[in-house]
C-alpha cells in the first residue's frame, strides 16, 4: 500500500468521523441531558438527506437545498418531539427504545412510500466538483474536503455554544445532574425541546452533507445510528468532547480497518481467504475497540454523569 | 391452585397451537406461518427471561438466532446435516457468543447495556454479511433440511409443526423452572433491588451472565429451527431490526410473565402477516401501532384484562 | 473483656474536602449492642456503609472475627456473617415477605446455582425464613408482597431478612426511622429479644430506644468519635451535652 492510498483512506476516515460526530453530538446530548435513548436519531439523518434530494431535485440548487433542509429538519424534529418523544421522558429505557423503534419503522417506510425504494442521487454543487492536489500524485475530491471543513467548523461552533453560552451551560449542567437543574427553576422541558430540535437539525445537516456522495435510500440512517451509539458509549454519554474524539477514532478505525486488515491478512493467508477473513475482522474492529475501551473504562473515555 | 391459574394462558395457547392443524389451520401456508410464529416465540420467551427475569434489556438477541442459523448454513455447506451434530453446534455457537459478549456487556447496566448488546449484535450481522463463501448479503439456500438419524423427518410439514410446538413448550417450561429456582430467585432479586441482593452476599454478575448464556443457547436453538423452516438464511433476518421486533414482542405481550412473550410473538407475527396483505406500506401502520402500544399499554396485551378491571372499578 | 467481634481502627474517609470519617476506632464485642449516636451529618450512615462494604475507606483497618476485611467486597463481607439493614427500607418489593426472607436464608444455604427445583417449595429455605419472620412478629404476613406492606412492617421485614442470614453481627441503620409510636414500641421489643444472641451495631436517632437497649454508646460528631462508654457515662459527659446543645431529643434527665 502506498503512502498516497493510506492518506486517502485516512481522509476518508476523517470524513466519516465528522459525519458521525454531527449525528453523535445530538444523540449524546439528548441522552446525557434527558436520559432519553433515541433510536430514531438515525432516521433524522436520513430525513436530512431526503430533504436535500427533494429540494435539490425541485430547484436544481444544492445550496438552496442546504438552506431549506436545515429549518425543515428542525421543524420535523420538533414535531416528533411534540407528538411522541415528550410523552416518553418519564418512561423507562425499554419503552423509549420501543417507541422510537416504531418511529423508525414509520419514517423508513414513509420515505419509501413517498420517494420509492430506489436510491436517489443528489448532484454535487458546481463549485465543489473536481479535486484538490494535496501532494504529488494525490488528488482528493474537493467536496469531501468541504465536508471535513464544514464539519470541523460546526464542531467549533458547537463547542462555543456548549462551553460559552448560557443555554450551553444549562445543557452541561443538565448532563451532569438533570434533577438539580430542574430544582434550580429552569424549565427543563423547554431545555429538552431545544436540545432535541438542535440535535435533530445537526443529524439532518449530516444527511444533507452526505447526500451528494452517498446514495439516498430508506434505512440509510440505521447503520450510522449504530456507529453513533458506539461513538457515544466510547466517548462517554453526554460529553461533546468525548463524542468528537470517539467519532474520529471510530471513523478512522472503520475506514482504515477495511482497507488495511485484508492486506495484513494476505501475509498469512491466500488472497481469497484474506479477503474474506479480512473483511470479517475489519467489520468487527470498531466493536472490538469499544469492548476493549469499556473493559477498562466502563463509563467511556470522558465520563460526565455525576455519581 | 394459584400457580396453575397463572400458567393457564400459556398452557392453553400451547394446546391450541398443537391442535391447530386439526381445526382448519392445516394447509401449507398456515403451517408455515405458525412455524415462523412459534420459532420467534421461542426466541421471545428466552428474551423475556432476560428482560422480565433479570432486567437485562438486550437489543442484540437476534444475533443469537443468527449464530444458530449460520451454524446450520456452515455445516450444510460442508454437507453435515445430521441433527445430532447440527443442533448442538448451533446451540454451542450462540451460547459461546453470548458468553464472550455477555462477559463484557454485563459489566455495564441500563442504557449502556442496551447499546452494547446492540453493537455486538451488529458486529455479528456485519460478520455474516462479509462471509462471501456463504452468500454474503444475499444469503444462502440450504441443500436440505436437517436430518434425524439420516431420515428427512423435518421435511414433513406436520412433523415440523409438532417439532416447533415441542420446542416452544420445552423452552417455556425450562424458563419457567429457571425463574422459580434458587437461581431465578437471585436473578429476580437482583433485578428488583440489586443493593439488597449484594448486601445478602449475592454478586449479581455471575447469575446474570449464566442467564444471558442460557437465553443465548435457546436463541441458537430457535435459529436452528428458523434456518430449517425457511431453508434460506440471510444476514438481514438477524439485523438489529429483528432484535427490536423480538423486544417488541416481549413488551407487547407484557413482561410480568413468560406467557406475555408467547402472546406477544404470536400476535406480532399474525398482525404483521395480515397487515402486509392489506397495504404495501403496512410498516407505517405497524410503527404507529407500536408507538401507541408503548404509550397506552404499559403492561402489554397480557395486562389488558387488568387495565379494564381497574378502569371499571373507578 | 472478650476479643471484639468487630474492630475498627483509625478509619478515615473524605468526600472532597470534607472528612466524613475522621480517625474512627471502635469495637463491638460478641453479644453486645453498641449504639452509635450523633447529630445529623455526623457520618453515621457513612460508617455503616464502610463497615458493610458499600463504601471504600481511604485509610484504616476493619477487622471482623480477627480477620482483616478492609479490602473485601460487600458480597464477600456478607458471606462472612455481616448483615445489615438499610435506613431507607430495602426489600425486594415484588417478593412476598417469605420470599424476601427465604432469599436471605438461601444466601447461607449452599449454592444458588440450582436451576430446576422450585425454590418456593424448599423446606430447607422456608422453615428458617418463617422462624425469622416469627421472631419479628410477621409470621401472619408471610405471603404478603413486601411492596404492599406498611412502613413499620417493612422495618420488621428488614430485621427478619438480616436475622435470616444467621449473621454474627447485625448492622442496623436507624431501624426505627419513620415508625409511629406503636410500631416503635413493637420494634424495641423485638430488638430487646435479639439482645445477647447477636452482636449489634445500632445507629439510631431515637434516644429513648438507644438508652434502653445499648450496652455501650459511641458519640460521633463531624466524623470523629468524641466519647465511648456505658449509657450512664455518656449521659453525664459534658462534651456530649455540648455537641447536642439545642437538640432536645437526648434524654438528659436520666430516663430509661
Amino acid at each position: 500500500m502506498t503512502t498516497q492510498l493510506l492518506l486517502i483512506q485516512a481522509l476518508n476516515g476523517l470524513q466519516l468521523g465528522i459525519l458521525l460526530f454531527l449525528i453523535a453530538a445530538g444523540l449524546t446530548l439528548v441522552f446525557g441531558v434527558m436520559d432519553f435513548i433515541n433510536l430514531a436519531h438515525g432516521v433524522q439523518y436520513m430525513i436530512g438527506a431526503y430533504l436535500a434530494a427533494w429540494i435539490a431535485g425541485a430547484t436544481g440548487s444544492f445550496w438552496l437545498a442546504l438552506l431549506l433542509a436545515l429549518p425543515l429538519a428542525l421543524a420535523l424534529g420538533l414535531l416528533l418531539e411534540f407528538l411522541v418523544f415528550r410523552h416518553l421522558y418519564d418512561r423507562d429505557h425499554l419503552q423509549q427504545v420501543l417507541a422510537t423503534f416504531g418511529v423508525i419503522l414509520v419514517l423508513n417506510q414513509g420515505v419509501k412510500a413517498l420517494f420509492g425504494a430506489a436510491p436517489l442521487q443528489v448532484p454535487m454543487p458546481e463549485a465543489l466538483t473536481g479535486g484538490i492536489r494535496l501532494m504529488e500524485g494525490l488528488l482528493y475530491p474537493t467536496y469531501r474536503i468541504a465536508i471535513i471543513a464544514g464539519g470541523l467548523a460546526t464542531a467549533g461552533l458547537l463547542w462555543w455554544l456548549v462551553e460559552r453560552t448560557k443555554v450551553g451551560m444549562l445543557v452541561r449542567a443538565g448532563a451532569t445532574n438533570a434533577p438539580m437543574v430542574a430544582a434550580l427553576g429552569v424549565d427543563i422541558r423547554r431545555l429538552f425541546m431545544i436540545v432535541f430540535g438542535f440535535g435533530a437539525m445537526l443529524a439532518g445537516f449530516a444527511g444533507v452533507l452526505a447526500a451528494p456522495i452517498l446514495s439516498v435510500e430508506p434505512g440509510m440512517g440505521d447503520h450510522l445510528l449504530i456507529l453513533a451509539f458506539v461513538v457515544i458509549v466510547i466517548g462517554g454519554i453526554g460529553s461533546i468532547r468525548g463524542a468528537f474524539v470517539a467519532a474520529l477514532l471510530v471513523g478512522l478505525v472503520e475506514t482504515l480497518g477495511r482497507s488495511l486488515v485484508p492486506d495484513l491478512m494476505r501475509l498469512f493467508l491466500s488472497a481469497s481467504e484474506a479477503r474474506q477473513v479480512g473483511a470479517a475482522i475489519a467489520s468487527m474492529l470498531v466493536y472490538i475497540a469499544m469492548a476493549a475501551i469499556l473493559a477498562f473504562r466502563p463509563a467511556g473515555l470522558f465520563p460526565v454523569r455525576a455519581g | 391452585m394459584a400457580t396453575l391459574r397463572a400458567e393457564a394462558p400459556a398452557i392453553l395457547l400451547l394446546l391450541a397451537l398443537a391442535a391447530a392443524p386439526f381445526v382448519g389451520f392445516g394447509e401449507g401456508y398456515m403451517l408455515t406461518l405458525l412455524a415462523r410464529a412459534m420459532i420467534l416465540a421461542m426466541a421471545a420467551v428466552s428474551l423475556s427471561l432476560l428482560v422480565g427475569g433479570a432486567g437485562l434489556v438486550s437489543m442484540g438477541h437476534a444475533a443469537m438466532l443468527g449464530f444458530g442459523a449460520y451454524a446450520v448454513v456452515i455445516l450444510d455447506d460442508a454437507r453435515v446435516t445430521e441433527i445430532a451434530v447440527v443442533l448442538p453446534v448451533a446451540i454451542a455457537a450462540a451460547a459461546g457468543f453470548a458468553l464472550v459478549t455477555g462477559a463484557v456487556a454485563i459489566r455495564t447496566s441500563g442504557v449502556h447495556f442496551i447499546m452494547i448488546t446492540l453493537a455486538f449484535g451488529q458486529m455479528a450481522f456485519f460478520t455474516a454479511s462479509s462471509l462471501a463463501g456463504y452468500g454474503g448479503d444475499d444469503g444462502y439456500t440450504l441443500y436440505s433440511r436437517t436430518e434425524i438419524g439420516g431420515a428427512r423427518l423435518l421435511e414433513d410439514r406436520l412433523a415440523f409443526h409438532f417439532v416447533c410446538v415441542g420446542a416452544l413448550a420445552g423452552t417455556w417450561l425450562l424458563c419457567r423452572l429457571l425463574l422459580a429456582s434458587r437461581f431465578g430467585r437471585v436473578l429476580r432479586a437482583a433485578k428488583g433491588n440489586p443493593l439488597r441482593a449484594q448486601a445478602l452476599g449475592f454478586d449479581p454478575y455471575p447469575y446474570r451472565l449464566v442467564a444471558y448464556v442460557i437465553a443465548g443457547a435457546i436463541g441458537g436453538a430457535s435459529g436452528f429451527l428458523f434456518a430449517n423452516a425457511t431453508e434460506f438464511v440471510a444476514p438481514a433476518y438477524f439485523s438489529w431490526q429483528r432484535s427490536g421486533e423480538l423486544l417488541f414482542m416481549v413488551i407487547l405481550g407484557g413482561v410480568a410473565g413468560l406467557h406475555g412473550a408467547l402472546i406477544g410473538a404470536l400476535g406480532f407475527v399474525l398482525l404483521e402477516e395480515w397487515l402486509s396483505h392489506q397495504w404495501e406500506h403496512w410498516r407505517i401502520v405497524f410503527g404507529v401501532l407500536l408507538i401507541l402500544a408503548v404509550l397506552f399499554l404499559p403492561n402489554g396485551l397480557a395486562g389488558i384484562p387488568g387495565q379494564i378491571a381497574k378502569a371499571a372499578r373507578r | 473483656m472478650t476479643d471484639p467481634l468487630l474492630s475498627l481502627r483509625n478509619l478515615r474517609k473524605r468526600f472532597g474536602g470534607l472528612a466524613v470519617t475522621d480517625d474512627v476506632s471502635l469495637d463491638v464485642a460478641p453479644g453486645e449492642i453498641h449504639a452509635v449516636i450523633g447529630p445529623n451529618g455526623a457520618g453515621k450512615t457513612t460508617l455503616i456503609n464502610e463497615i458493610s462494604g458499600v463504601l471504600r475507606v481511604d485509610g484504616g483497618r476493619i477487622e471482623f472475627g480477627g480477620r482483616d476485611i478492609t479490602g473485601l467486597s460487600m458480597p464477600r463481607r456478607a458471606r462472612l456473617g455481616l448483615a445489615r439493614s438499610f435506613q431507607i427500607t430495602s426489600v425486594v418489593p415484588a417478593f412476598t415477605a417469605l420470599e424476601n426472607t427465604a432469599l436471605a436464608v438461601q444466601a447461607g444455604a449452599g449454592s444458588s446455582f440450582r436451576f430446576f427445583r422450585p425454590a418456593a417449595l424448599e423446606r430447607r429455605l422456608n422453615e428458617p425464613a418463617l422462624a425469622a419472620l416469627d421472631q419479628v412478629g410477621l409470621a401472619g404476613r408471610a405471603h404478603t408482597p413486601a411492596g404492599a406492606m406498611s412502613h413499620g412492617e417493612k422495618r420488621q421485614l428488614e430485621l427478619a431478612i438480616a436475622l435470616a442470614t444467621q449473621p454474627r453481627l447485625l448492622l442496623l441503620d436507624e431501624p426505627l426511622a419513620g415508625a409511629g409510636p406503636e410500631e416503635t414500641e413493637r420494634l424495641i421489643g423485638i430488638l430487646r429479644g435479639l439482645k445477647s444472641r447477636y452482636a449489634i451495631l445500632l445507629v439510631e436517632h431515637d434516644m429513648q430506644a438507644v438508652f434502653a437497649l445499648a450496652d455501650r454508646i459511641s458519640v460521633l460528631v463531624y466524623g470523629r468519635v468524641i466519647a465511648t462508654g456505658e449509657p450512664d457515662a455518656i449521659r453525664g459527659n459534658a462534651e456530649v451535652r455540648a455537641a447536642y446543645l439545642g437538640e432536645d431529643d437526648i434524654p438528659l434527665a436520666g430516663a430509661a
